[in-house]
């Protein structure tokens, strides 16, 4: 009974936690998903059937990896706008390592580790790069890699003189096509950028340099060589992304991922990941893959031109980008 | 002139005001001093505009006051002066003074009067004896100017109140005086009031009536002369502290902890020799600029060090990160707990474990033993006695100022430092937060760690220290021990003023 004063003062500041709650959960982009896709089903012809799924899931699956990527450079308050540039470069110098027409190790049994091996050594070059600069050059993260997404893409370009790459070895073209392997490929590349972020030393320090990278610094976290390496790793996992789509599309193609920049970007803001650093989480970024596609393979289902779409998923990340400017907001306020 | 009546107001169902009332008469100076968290800064903010109450109402002159944005105090003729300076550097004096309204050169034309402007700041300048022509930008005035163009700022609207919260922090001796000269010039005008600060002498000196708020209810309102400073204290924290500096009955070891010689940076310092015993507390006296906290910055290995010799322990620091000085039993806290202390939005926990986190790391990966590093902030917690009603997950900037310094303080303490320099160790915290900081400063020391203090505050320095040196213009002008401390010759070394060259 002594109780009974306080216990009437409780619900409305709950239910102001509930909703806080809700609004700040890396969850809450899930339960859109369902919602999307419950309300969506019964108006879109094919949307819920089995090979529709597997479309959608063959298609996130190399996104995913590469905004797996592109979390941890948010979270450490950066940004990697090359990484799709990356990912045609690394595609063409696959091809042109492996391609049985042209390649330069055609039909040797060397050609898919050599192949392998070089699409990821050259998107972790240009990650290195990215890294240096900013981290040494201390060129804004917005400008190094703009400038090198032009380079990387031109150099794409002018390495095939513009063709795509076909003739690549089946047990490439394997890596790509089979939904078990890509699943289970990018699953582990998503797991491991998942430990990595919530177990070791390297993910708390890539929060804190994200909260603020001068505390960081006078706690004794290697700024420059955390950062460095973010990018670094960013790269990679531009290039394993590089080896799925190739795969999967059996070319090497110069132009590859070019219409999927502002798709990556988007999905990891859609996902809860912060434009202002310091937060975010592999989960989020994973159903804001999600909800990215199964808006783009609804609106495709319906009939919408690619153009319509365009307006409408940029609509979406709008609103998830203000909505990470209100979080931020909310939670200065508070 | 104000009256605030009942004034209440809470966030997320924690009550912050609980019925605050209490009046400014027109002409009066009124001090505001409760600790951190105790309210002060929310009913600013109520009567500025910034946040609406819950229940009671303000009177201005008899008449109800509601404001719903800073505007509305604008024109209400309510002015605030903030510890945090809101002046936009890349503008002039003049642009600052009238941002929120340029005077048109008709009414019909948007174009600014520069003319009116220029002359009217002029006029307000030498008002407030600022040497400085109105298009002088401010980012090349010294932080004690500035705040007279704050104050230029609020006459420019014919302020009939003005809030001070905190004017001193920043500003050195002599700024400070020229301030309260001000303030006695306005007072002159029938300008009403409202003094913020934790410098309570400045508060008994300057003001006429002392409201003092604990816990959001007003515990104390009566005029300064019947308000002597140990009652104030004892209203603020609710309990008697009998000593603000606590007793250390241990003396310096004999080894030393932290050997300085010749040290020297130019334009920054210049052969600095001292050494720090094991368990002694050195005090660095100076003014703002004398170069102590540089000094800090180059002992850390943030600021290259031109010339001379660090070591700790006999291991010499020269050359080495900050990184790879903390793995030798250096700390260091900053003076400026937001930009360089804290990851203000991150958790307490990951704040505390921040620089011992290589410790609780293990293998090729640097897996973290979550268990580890949780069982040692609550040991830290402990330690540092941070309020137990602080979450582990909560974000540090919920906390209040005294709070957030004693997680700055943990984070170095689990680290073990055998050398930890401390810049300000009580800016901006209560009564009751500095004696905590001073009772660890105490037990480091009498486990053997080396402190250096540096400090604006001498009264402090006498309190907690050992020996204290006095720094001006980047070099060591004089030395003091324990038995000999004497504020006098303190600050006149520091001002130069009579002192041997």
């Amino acid at each position: 009974m002594l109780s009974a004063a306080s216990t009437t003062s409780t619900p409305a500041p709950r239910r102001i936690n509930v909703v806080k709650r809700l609004f700040l959960s890396e969850y809450l982009v899930l339960g859109l998903c369902v919602v999307y896709f419950a309300v969506f089903t019964p108006f879109t012809p094919g949307f819920a059937s089995w090979s529709n799924l597997q479309t959608i899931l063959a298609y996130c699956l190399p996104i995913l990896v590469v905004s797996v990527g592109l979390t941890l450079v948010l979270i450490v308050g950066g940004i990697d706008l090359s990484v799709t540039s990356i990912i045609a470069l690394a595609s063409v110098v696959g091809g042109k390592i492996m391609s049985a027409d042209e390649g330069w190790l055609a039909g040797s049994a060397w050609a898919i580790p050599v192949g392998l091996f070089a699409m990821m050594a050259i998107s972790a070059v240009v990650g290195a790069v990215n890294g240096a600069a900013i981290t040494i050059g201390r060129i804004p993260a917005v400008i190094a890699t703009l400038t090198t997404m032009m380079f990387v893409s031109g150099l794409a370009i002018w390495f095939t003189l513009s063709r795509k790459i076909g003739g690549l070895p089946s047990g490439f073209v394997m890596l790509g096509q089979n939904l078990w392997i890509v699943a289970a490929i990018s699953g582990a590349a998503i797991l491991l950028a998942h430990v990595a972020l919530t177990k070791t030393l390297y993910g708390k320090w890539l929060y804190a340099i994200g909260h603020n990278p001068r505390a960081a610094i006078v706690s004794g976290v290697p700024v420059g060589r955390v950062t460095f390496f973010t990018y670094v790793f960013s790269g990679l996992f531009a290039g394993i992304a590089a080896i799925l789509f190739t795969a999967g599309l059996e070319t090497g193609n110069p132009e590859m991922a070019r219409d999927n920049l502002l798709d990556v970007v988007g999905a990891v803001v859609i996902g809860g990941t912060s434009l202002y650093g310091g937060k975010g989480h592999v989960i989020g970024t994973v159903f804001g893959v999600l909800f990215l596609a199964l808006v783009d393979n609804s609106l495709n289902l319906i009939g919408l031109n690619f153009y319509t779409i365009a307006m409408v998923k940029g609509g979406v990340i709008l609103a998830a980008a203000f909505t990470d400017a209100l979080r931020n907001r909310f939670m200065a306020g508070a | 002139m104000i009256e605030f009546v009942n004034i209440e107001k809470g966030f997320f169902g924690v009550k912050v005001l609980k019925g605050v009332s209490f009046a400014v008469k027109p002409g009066e100076t009124v001090g505001l001093v409760g600790e951190n968290g105790a309210g002060k800064s929310t009913l600013m903010n109520i009567l500025g505009g910034n946040l609406q109450p819950d229940a009671g109402e303000m009177r201005l002159n008899g008449q109800p006051y509601t404001p719903r944005s800073p505007r509305d105090a604008e024109h209400a003729r309510i002015a605030f002066i903030h510890q945090e300076l809101n002046l936009f550097g890349n503008l002039s004096i003049a642009e600052n003074l009238f941002i929120g309204g340029f005077p048109r050169s008709a009414t019909w034309l948007p174009f600014i009067d520069r003319r009116k402007i220029r002359e009217r700041t002029s006029e307000l300048l030498r008002e407030l004896q600022l040497p400085y022509g109105p298009d002088t930008l401010v980012e090349r005035l010294s932080a004690g100017e500035r705040q007279l163009v704050e104050i230029a700022k609020a006459l420019a609207i014919d302020a009939k109140l003005i809030i001070f919260d905190e004017p001193t922090t920043s500003l050195t001796a002599r700024e400070t005086e020229r301030l309260f000269a001000i303030m006695a010039k306005l007072r002159e005008r029938g300008i009403s009031m409202i003094y913020i600060s934790h410098s309570l002498s400045d508060v008994l000196n300057l003001c006429d009536e002392i409201v003092v708020l604990r816990d959001g209810a007003v515990v104390g309102n009566a005029p300064a002369s019947e308000l002597p400073m140990e009652r104030m204290i004892a209203l603020m924290v609710g309990r008697e502290i009998t000593q603000l500096f606590p007793r250390r009955d241990t003396k310096p070891e004999e080894g030393i902890a932290l050997d300085v010689r010749g040290v020297s940076q130019p334009s920054v310092a210049r052969n600095i020799t001292f050494q720090l015993r094991r368990g002694e507390v050195l005090g660095v006296a100076g003014l703002m600029g004398s170069g102590r906290s540089e000094l800090a910055r180059i002992l850390f290995g943030l600021d290259p060090c031109a010339a001379g010799e660090i070591r700790l322990n006999g291991q010499l620091l020269n050359g080495l990160s900050p990184r790879e000085r903390i793995q030798r039993g250096l700390a260091f806290l900053t003076e400026d707990r937001r930009m360089e202390g804290l990851c203000m939005e991150a958790a307490i926990a990951d704040n505390a474990a921040l620089v011992a986190l290589p410790r609780f790391a293990r293998g090729l990966f640097g897996f973290v033993s979550e268990k580890k590093s949780r069982a040692a902030v609550r040991n830290i917690r402990e330690a540092v006695k941070l309020t137990p009603s602080a979450r582990d997950a909560q974000p540090v900037k919920t906390l209040s100022g005294g709070n957030q310094q004693k997680v700055v303080l943990a984070k170095w303490l689990l680290n073990e430092p055998k050398v930890f320099i401390i810049d300000e160790p009580t800016r901006g915290i209560d009564v009751g937060a500095k004696h905590e900081v001073y009772r660890l400063i105490n037990e480091l020391a009498a486990r053997g760690t080396g402190v250096l203090v540096i400090s604006s505050e001498v009264e402090e320095l006498i309190g907690i220290c050992d020996r204290i040196l006095v720094m001006r213009r980047g070099e060591i002008r004089d030395t003091v021990g324990a038995s000999e401390f004497d504020r006098e010759r303190i600050l006149r070394a520091a001002l130069h003023e009579g002192a041997s060259v």
